[in-house]
């Protein structure tokens, strides 16, 4: 039935304009219908297959939905304990100063039990690639409230909603980062509309092709959906995401060469 | 008088019916299917030959399942 | 005969590790045991031999730069004392389960809690019953002396490539901050990057196009497939067993009675063994030098020959289970034990050998 509008003429290889990179492993991604976290993958292992990078790359996966990670990207990957990727990462680049190295982590990861980890690593300097996925919920474990959980965001840890006073508030740990001497160029970006896919692709372009020059940490935020988590359909996600998370967590770089941008004054609150 | 046209191929299979290229498509090429695969998703299907061939919904596919075809043909 | 140097226990582990090729350590100051890291700061091996030294933000992120480093196929090492060790012990099964060859050293203090900085061998069930979680082992290394902390770095890393496996080498605070003579052994190149990748094609380098990418995890999703890394590193444990135990025996030939002792209680039982010898006591001393795998054979059998054996150890009973689960027969075994940091001292020694089990 979809055939009746096959345009056979143009199905040749000549005119392929965009397709699948090779560099993810041909089989189903394990992530629910709609998540971000396909996207993000895809356009990181773009950018590799475009830089020609592939062999010189050593990545590392979180606990969390990206555990399994180093099933879908066809590079030579380590899985970290929950929230150690930049611990790893430290001691690969220090060690192989020739790899390109970036740790792939959500929020729960880079966020909460990882922090010092983050931070460290990001105020030495290091010189990888952090990609902090932020869907303001622990995923993978079902539900959870996670350190950026917005408030009065309903997570099975915080049924009524996140109250501020008893639970914490929501970390912007990018614009933490980022006043940090160590990090060289930070970011925070989306995937869910194509232009937004293309300015994530843009970054880590950039943030890759800092590692050639050692000036420290590249950290791109993407703030992703978890429409399992936040029980909503993945385009209805992706409407409240743009509705509630980036009034919290703007997009846009917010270091870029070493400089901070513009110092954003962040007072937006979900639901206000 | 040359233009361009453009089709996409989705890989049913792999489709997990979000519905996220829905709405990226500029000339509503895409739409879902009655049927599902053999995951039990209904799968993105084309419902009309309109398709310019932008890419945009093969670039926020989560799952990487649409290849994107674009040519200049001579308008017939 | 290699270079003769007076030196601390800490510091000629440091030396060690740059002489035996180390690419990277990674630790956290604790006492008693930042003289590693001090001494590796001072002799800038980075510019000696091109060995990384880097100081952690904590002992949990030392742990994990090893699994970044030993995931990668560099030679890593960390040291720590007791409380240090504890907070590794996530890293160090994942590092098992992973099975990822490291080198730790635990410079032993007085615990439980922050305890004390005095020496101890509390940490014996915690090193050879695997510490952390899951079913896993380290090789064991107990060494006696400052010499055998420059030995069993190299032997350390030795073991820990051929079965790809966390080493640990229990040592205390005494061994760690007496001087003694050394003699070091002859630097051993670091591993060109080249050297890296043909001797580990399991390490995770760079995915070349012929072959597929290597993936280094503990994570096994499927419990049949869990099983089998758990028969496997079982299998690679048995091998230990078989091959790797390592003891010394000190005047057991006539003995009536044996101390087992290791480390520091090994020596203090040597002296213990004059004054007894003195006093016409026959005793030997068995000194296991690896505790995993543990001589358990070895014990069994020397247990056959003699009247009875004093366990002899800076903790409340910790190896003497192992003792009595190698013996095939009921033995007249006992302990004898001071802990929280006090070094037992020989006279007391010889008094508990004759009161528990000479005159017991």
């Amino acid at each position: 039935m979809e055939e009746q509008f096959a345009k056979l003429d143009i199905r040749k290889d000549e005119n392929i304009v965009y397709k699948r990179t090779p560099l993810l492993v041909d089989r189903p991604l394990s992530y629910c219908p709609g998540c971000g976290h396909g996207t993000v993958h895809r356009m990181l292992m773009e950018t590799l297959e475009e830089m020609d990078i592939q062999d010189k790359t050593i990545g590392i996966s979180p606990v969390g939905c990206s555990v399994l990670a180093y099933d879908f990207l066809n590079i030579d990957m380590l899985g970290a304990a929950h929230g150690r990727a930049p611990a790893l990462a430290t001691a690969i680049k220090r060690m192989w100063p020739d790899k390109f190295v970036f740790t792939y982590q959500g929020d729960g990861d880079l966020a909460a039990i990882g922090t010092a980890e983050t931070i460290h690593a990001c105020n030495r300097g290091e010189n990888f690639v952090i990609i902090f996925i932020n869907n303001g919920i622990y995923g993978m474990t079902g539900g959870q409230m996670a350190p950026t959980t917005l408030p009065g965001m309903r997570s099975s840890t915080s049924p009524y909603g996140r109250d501020e006073k008893t639970m914490g508030h929501p970390l912007r740990m990018t614009e933490l980062v980022a006043q940090l001497p160590g990090t060289y160029f930070v970011t925070r970006q989306a995937v869910h509309t194509p232009n937004h896919v293309r300015r994530t692709k843009k970054a880590l372009r950039k943030a890759f092709e800092n590692q050639k020059l050692n000036v420290g940490i590249s950290f791109i935020e993407v703030v992703s959906n978890c429409n399992s988590g936040w029980k909503m359909t993945p385009v209805n996600s992706n409407k409240w995401m743009e509705d509630n998370m980036f009034p919290y967590y703007p997009l846009g770089d917010i270091k870029v060469d070493g400089k901070i941008v513009e110092p954003k004054a962040v007072t937006a609150k979900a639901g206000e | 008088m040359a233009k361009i046209k453009g089709d996409i191929v989705i890989n049913v299979e792999r489709c997990k019916g979000c519905e996220v290229c829905l709405a990226s498509c500029p000339t509503s090429v895409i739409g879902m299917a009655k049927e599902v695969n053999s995951k039990g998703y209904h799968f993105a299907i084309k419902v009309n030959d309109t398709c310019t061939g932008c890419m945009n919904c093969a670039l926020v596919c989560p799952d990487g399942v649409i290849t994107v075809y674009r040519a200049k043909v001579t308008a017939e | 005969m290699g270079e003769l140097r007076l030196m601390k226990g800490n510091e000629a582990v440091a030396e060690a590790a740059i002489r035996a090729g180390c690419d990277g350590y990674f630790g956290y100051p604790i006492t008693p045991q930042s003289e590693i890291m001090e001494y590796l700061m001072v002799e800038k091996p980075h510019e000696r031999t091109g060995m990384v030294v880097l100081q952690a933000e904590s002992e949990v992120a030392s742990i994990n730069m090893l699994y970044g480093g030993a995931g990668t196929g560099k030679m890593v090492m960390t040291s720590s004392s007791s409380p240090g060790i504890s907070l590794m012990q996530e890293g160090i099964s994942y590092m098992a389960g992973a099975e990822l060859p490291c080198l730790i050293v635990n410079v032993v203090r007085g615990g439980p809690g922050l305890g004390t900085i005095q020496p101890s061998q509390a940490d014996y069930f915690q090193a050879v019953k695997g510490g952390g979680h899951g079913d896993y082992h380290m090789i064991v290394l107990a060494p006696a002396s400052v010499q055998e902390m420059s030995d069993f770095v190299k032997l350390g890393f030795d073991l820990a490539f051929k079965y790809r496996t966390p080493v640990l080498i229990l040592s205390d605070g005494a061994i760690g901050q007496m001087m003694e003579k050394v003699e070091l052994f002859d630097p051993i190149p670091r591993r060109t990057n080249e050297e890296v990748i043909r001797q580990c094609p399991w390490a995770a380098t760079g995915k070349p196009k012929e072959r597929d990418h290597i993936i280094i995890t503990s994570l096994d999703l499927d419990p049949a497939g869990q099983e089998k890394i758990n028969l496997k590193l079982q299998a690679k444990y048995r091998q230990m067993k078989k091959d790797e135990v390592r003891f010394e025996m000190i005047q057991c030939e006539d003995a009536e009675y044996i101390f087992i002792a290791f480390g520091l209680s090994a020596r203090i039982c040597q002296k213990a063994m004059d004054i007894a010898r003195a006093k016409n006591i026959k005793v030997g001393l068995f000194r296991p030098v690896t505790l995993f795998p543990f001589p358990a054979k070895a014990i069994a059998e020397i247990s056959k020959k003699v009247k009875g054996m004093l366990v002899v150890e800076m903790n409340a009973g910790q190896m003497i289970e192992d003792v009595r689960l190698s013996l095939d027969s009921p033995q007249k075994v006992e302990h004898y034990g001071r802990f929280g940091g006090i070094i037992p001292a020989p006279d007391e020694v010889v008094s508990a050998l004759e009161q528990q089990i000479i005159g017991g």
